[in-house]
């Protein structure tokens, strides 16, 4: 790639920041690259409350800048140049589409730090980081499979990629647990974003017999459509939904990246950010269970809060064998556990679900 | 093989799924017969959707909502009346700038109400028939049903439609009878505003119910196209919006049933069966596209 | 009373002074509502419109202009042509998809050849064939069966989208990437990468077709007889059809080009910019194009600038968030602004405004 030009000026522009002794003294910059708008009450919101609590827990030692709705591609890396161009220190990078973008631009500027989510491609200065979502479905399959009348769940899906195939497999593991003659009928939403498609696929799941709906959309429609049809439980995604509760909201996953933002933006100020690969969950509180609802019988809430603590103590995982792929090949022997890798390009179903993942 | 779905349920929801589109279709038929193109619905709709929600939120009441959904998209449909009524822009352009104006402007009125839980209207109940499905839906159901029947006897049979019409098929020959382009035209694209606006509001007051940006999710479009599949009849309006949501949510039901159909086929489907379905219909009628107002999308000033 | 006279030509001199106008109304009205959001109006407006072109960091955003304006540029040049003779393709996001995916499945599947002399050659013919047949679907229907071109062109970018999502989930996959979803990255495939011709210019060969374009497009309005085919057909059809003007071919040329081109633009941006087919890969050019097409009033000049501008709104818009944090709704609601200002100007090109009565002639 004939960059050389390019780099040329850019390194004169970082040099130009880094020469200058005022700057020196400035608060450290972040920057957060977001896909979605910050009010889309889901992914991005989450994303950038934990923007506002770095603000907050630093006060005048960090300036955060953002940029919402960034389209993945060409776009991103525009963004990120930008950013860096004009002196962030650190940049998160918020949706798995930025991969490229972001490890390209990471190699035109060495001296800014990069934080890629959910990702895999790691650089000197781009770290990669992910929550284990599959941990809180874990306990979200337990009590689905113990509230469950009609021993039907129904899941509301996005788009078939590892992310959303390790949540149906955790929760489907535990729900069959607590109840062997659990069902699962999935529904593929195929879009990142459609709120009303949501509803309809709520109410299609509801209407063929389903009782809890767990969801890996982010918005309320499903809640409401449960709450319309009355004893539907229902959990919350990304963010608490609280406004639901007790009933059909039973518990919720929230998204807690705060914590970690936290701590990164810490590093750079001691400097002492180095590149890493974090995959953390409830252990780490990067994965928060909602408070688990008074609808809940006492004694599954307090099965489904041992399970959660014990995830997050690390003394069980839910990926652990004897299991087996759907089409009945053994996957992991009696007391075995699933490897990270595995888990991350995850595209198979365990043995029991029925139906074909989409590709 | 189908033998789970109940089709009353189905029509119910079906039902439910395509109202925000037949609203904003009708409100855009009756626009394009006086002659006038506004691909904005899309913003008018998210406008109508968030103005809807804040009302609804701040004084409790959802009708009230639904009028502020009404009103507000008709105030953004004004700004496109005046811009291609009076300063004759292209009727194209504008449209596609107030999708992107309506756009903005809805996530700015909206912020600070994420996460709210509207408050919920009530249903109707009609004794001895609300345990049938289909008529225990919400009010706005029945008012679109209601619409469509209005808009097709103003039209129709009434003198404001056929003026309206006239407009709409040639400017210059109704004015010259001494009708008002202009205000019919205005009047039109009001309309045209209040019902995207409705149908908006049914998105995030009733079918959702929550206000997030860009919640409509290209709802605008379909609307504009089923316009065109109806080949500017009303009853056909309804039968194109309920043919796509209808096969939404059937495919949606497929799914859920468990039927072994590819993924990607279902979700085309609703794209797919509503082009065969015009293809089908436009080569019986040689003449089906003769319905287009003969004035649509062209600007209109009074030389004389 | 304010009252339009129309001039009995148009104003050469209004032509050229209502965009400036506009923009700086834009300014003014934009710069109102920036100041009620909180922020320094003139320091927004400064790094919409000033600091892209000529700021500190001009030398990296005069390329990213050429990079956003290119795909703009070459989709509108071919949509203007059927919208002059009166035929609607509002489906060239579509082409646009179907471009890139064939582009980029031809150049995925001779991976890891190395002759890029045969790879790019092909993947450019590919894109191109692959927007042109996409968009032969709503041509083909219309003169078969009189199907409305506008719904079929339309509704058939959902089914491409869906198309874009099973293809980066499914067949283009990258067999490398551990499971996830998205393809291969193109430029990272010296053969068939799109990458800049100048290092830094922005220039790359989806640039250079969208100047060609508005060069053939000038050449065919101007000299050509299927240019005044087109221009004919669109002022008056009854005329068009005496003048021996086959309609049927027309529509299927004025589809196919602008399908063509759309197909160009997606094909150079995933081998580009974009460098791999995603789920998301579109990000809405197609319709911006319309846009830009008749901002540029349809003429090819005219889209050359039209797409250069908004380009500017978008760069200078981004810019404006990172550094300012301004909302991006308040951006999109700028552009807004600014294309009412164009289009609401553009009346002082063909009338006068006069104060006072109608007078009766």
């Amino acid at each position: 790639m004939k960059k050389r030009t390019f780099l040329a000026s850019a390194a004169a522009a970082a040099a130009l920041i880094a020469a200058n002794p005022a700057l020196a003294q400035d608060p450290v910059k972040v920057g957060f690259i977001y896909v979605g708008p910050i009010g889309d009450g889901g992914w991005t919101y989450e994303h950038d409350q934990a923007r506002l609590a770095v603000e907050e827990h630093f006060g005048d030692q960090v300036e955060t800048i953002y940029q919402e709705s960034v389209p993945e591609g060409a776009d991103a890396e525009r963004a990120l140049t930008q950013m860096a161009l004009q002196g962030a220190d650190l940049i998160f990078t918020t949706s798995f589409g930025y991969m490229d973008p972001t490890i390209n631009v990471a190699a035109k500027f060495p001296d800014v730090k990069f934080e890629h989510a959910t990702g895999y491609k790691t650089a000197d200065n781009v770290g990669v980081y992910s929550a284990r979502f599959y941990e809180g479905r874990a306990v979200q399959g337990h009590i689905a499979g113990k509230l469950t009348q009609s021993n039907k769940v129904g899941y509301i899906a996005s788009f078939p990629i590892p992310e959303v195939i390790r949540g149906i497999n955790s929760a489907y593991i535990h729900a069959k647990k607590a109840n062997p003659d659990v069902e699962f009928a999935i529904v593929w939403a195929y879009t990142w974003f459609d709120p009303a498609k949501e509803a309809d696929a709520a109410k299609a799941l509801i209407e063929q017999g389903a009782d809890v709906i767990l969801q890996h959309t982010d918005s309320t429609a499903p809640q409401a459509a449960a709450a319309e049809a009355g004893n539907v439980y229902t959990f919350g995604q990304a963010s608490d939904m609280a406004e639901y509760a007790p009933m059909p909201r039973v518990s919720s996953i929230i998204d807690n990246w705060a914590p970690y933002y936290i701590d990164r933006v810490q590093a750079v100020i001691d400097g002492t950010w180095t590149s890493d690969n974090t995959w953390d969950g409830i252990g780490p509180g990067m994965v928060k269970i909602g408070e688990i609802s008074d609808a809940v019988p006492a004694e599954v809430k307090a099965e489904a809060e041992a399970l959660r603590d014990s995830i997050a103590a690390g003394e069980y995982h839910p990926f652990t064998g004897p299991l087996k792929k759907q089409d009945g090949s053994d996957w992991l022997a009696e007391g075995e556990t699933a490897d990270d890798g595995t888990l991350a390009g995850m595209n198979f179903y365990v043995e029991g679900i029925t139906g074909e993942i989409p590709n | 093989m189908f033998g789970s779905i109940d089709p009353l349920v189905l029509i119910a929801s079906l039902m439910v799924a395509s109202t925000p589109i037949l609203l904003a279709a009708m409100g855009e038929l009756v626009t394009e017969k006086s002659g006038v193109l506004n691909l904005g619905v899309e913003g008018m709709m998210i406008v109508g959707a968030v103005a809807g929600f804040i009302t609804a939120v701040e004084t409790g009441s959802p009708a009230l909502g639904f009028i502020a959904a009404a009103v507000g998209a008709a105030i953004l449909s004004a700004l496109f009346a005046v811009l291609t009524l009076v300063f004759l822009s292209n009727q194209v352009a504008t449209g596609l700038g107030l999708t992107l104006f309506g756009l903005g402007v809805s996530s700015l009125m909206g912020q600070g109400y994420n996460g709210v839980r509207p408050p919920s209207s009530p249903r109707v109940t009609i004794p001895g028939l609300s345990d049938i499905p289909v008529f225990a839906l919400h009010p706005m159901v029945y008012i679109s049903l209601l619409l469509v029947v209005a808009v097709w006897w103003v039209l129709r049979s009434t003198r404001p439609g056929l003026i309206l019409r006239a407009v709409g098929e040639s400017h210059d020959s109704a004015h010259a009878l001494g009708y008002s382009v202009r205000g019919t035209r205005f009047a039109a694209v009001l309309f045209g505003g209040a019902c995207a606006g409705l149908g908006g509001a049914f998105l995030s007051l009733v079918i959702v119910p929550q206000w997030t940006e860009g919640m409509t999710a290209g709802r605008g479009w379909i609307a504009l196209a089923i316009v065109v599949f109806a080949s500017w009849r009303a009853w056909r309006v309804l039968l194109g919006a309920y043919l796509f949501g209808g096969v939404t949510v059937l495919q949606l039901n497929l799914q859920a049933a468990g039927v072994a159909i590819p993924v990607e086929l279902l979700s085309m489907s609703p794209y797919l069966i509503t082009i065969v379905v015009l293809v089908i219909i436009s080569s019986d009628r040689r003449r089906a596209a003769a319905n287009a107002p003969a004035s649509l999308g062209r600007s209109f000033h009074a030389s004389s | 009373m304010i009252r339009l006279e129309k001039r009995p030509t148009p104003s050469r001199v209004w032509a050229w002074a209502t965009p400036v106008v506009a923009v700086l109304a834009t300014m003014v009205a934009g710069g109102i509502m920036f100041a009620a959001l909180g922020k320094n109006p003139v320091e927004a407006i400064r790094t919409i419109f000033w600091d892209p072109i000529l700021g500190e960091y001009a030398f990296y955003y005069r390329g990213q202009l050429l990079v956003k304006a290119g795909p703009l540029i070459l989709i509108a040049v071919g949509l203007s042509l059927g919208f002059r003779a009166g035929i609607w393709n509002i489906g060239a996001e579509g082409q646009y998809i179907i471009g890139a995916i064939c582009g980029a499945a031809v150049g995925l599947a001779l991976y890891p050849l190395e002759a890029r002399w045969l790879v790019f050659p092909l993947m450019i013919a590919a894109g191109a064939l692959g927007g042109l047949l996409w968009a032969m679907i709503p041509g083909v229907l219309k003169t078969r069966f009189n199907t409305n071109e506008i719904l079929v062109s339309l509704l058939l970018v959902y089914v491409a989208e869906q198309i874009l999502a099973w293809m980066a989930l499914g067949p283009l996959r990258n067999p490398d990437g551990s499971g996830f979803p998205g393809s291969r990255n193109l430029r990272q495939y010296e053969a068939a990468a799109n990458n800049e011709l100048i290092a830094g210019s922005g220039m790359h060969w989806g640039v250079v077709a969208a100047l060609i374009a508005v060069i053939f497009a000038y050449i065919l309005l101007s000299r050509h007889l299927m240019g005044f085919h087109i221009r004919l057909a669109g002022q008056s059809p009854r005329a068009a059809r005496f003048a021996g003007v086959n309609p049927e071919r027309l529509i299927l040329f004025c589809l196919g080009i602008s399908g063509a081109l759309a197909g160009l633009a997606g094909l150079f941006e995933v081998a580009g910019p974009a460098g791999q087919i995603s789920i998301d890969f579109n990000t809405g050019y197609g319709f911006t194009a319309i846009i830009v097409a008749f901002l540029g009033r349809l003429h090819p000049i005219g889209i050359l600038l039209a797409g250069l501008l908004m380009a500017l709104t978008y760069i200078g818009g981004e810019a404006a968030q990172a550094t300012m944090g301004l909302p991006a709704a308040a951006i999109q609601a700028f552009q807004g602004m600014l294309l009412f200002f164009l289009l609401g100007f553009d009346v002082l090109t063909s009338f006068r405004v006069r104060l006072g009565r109608e007078a009766h002639a």
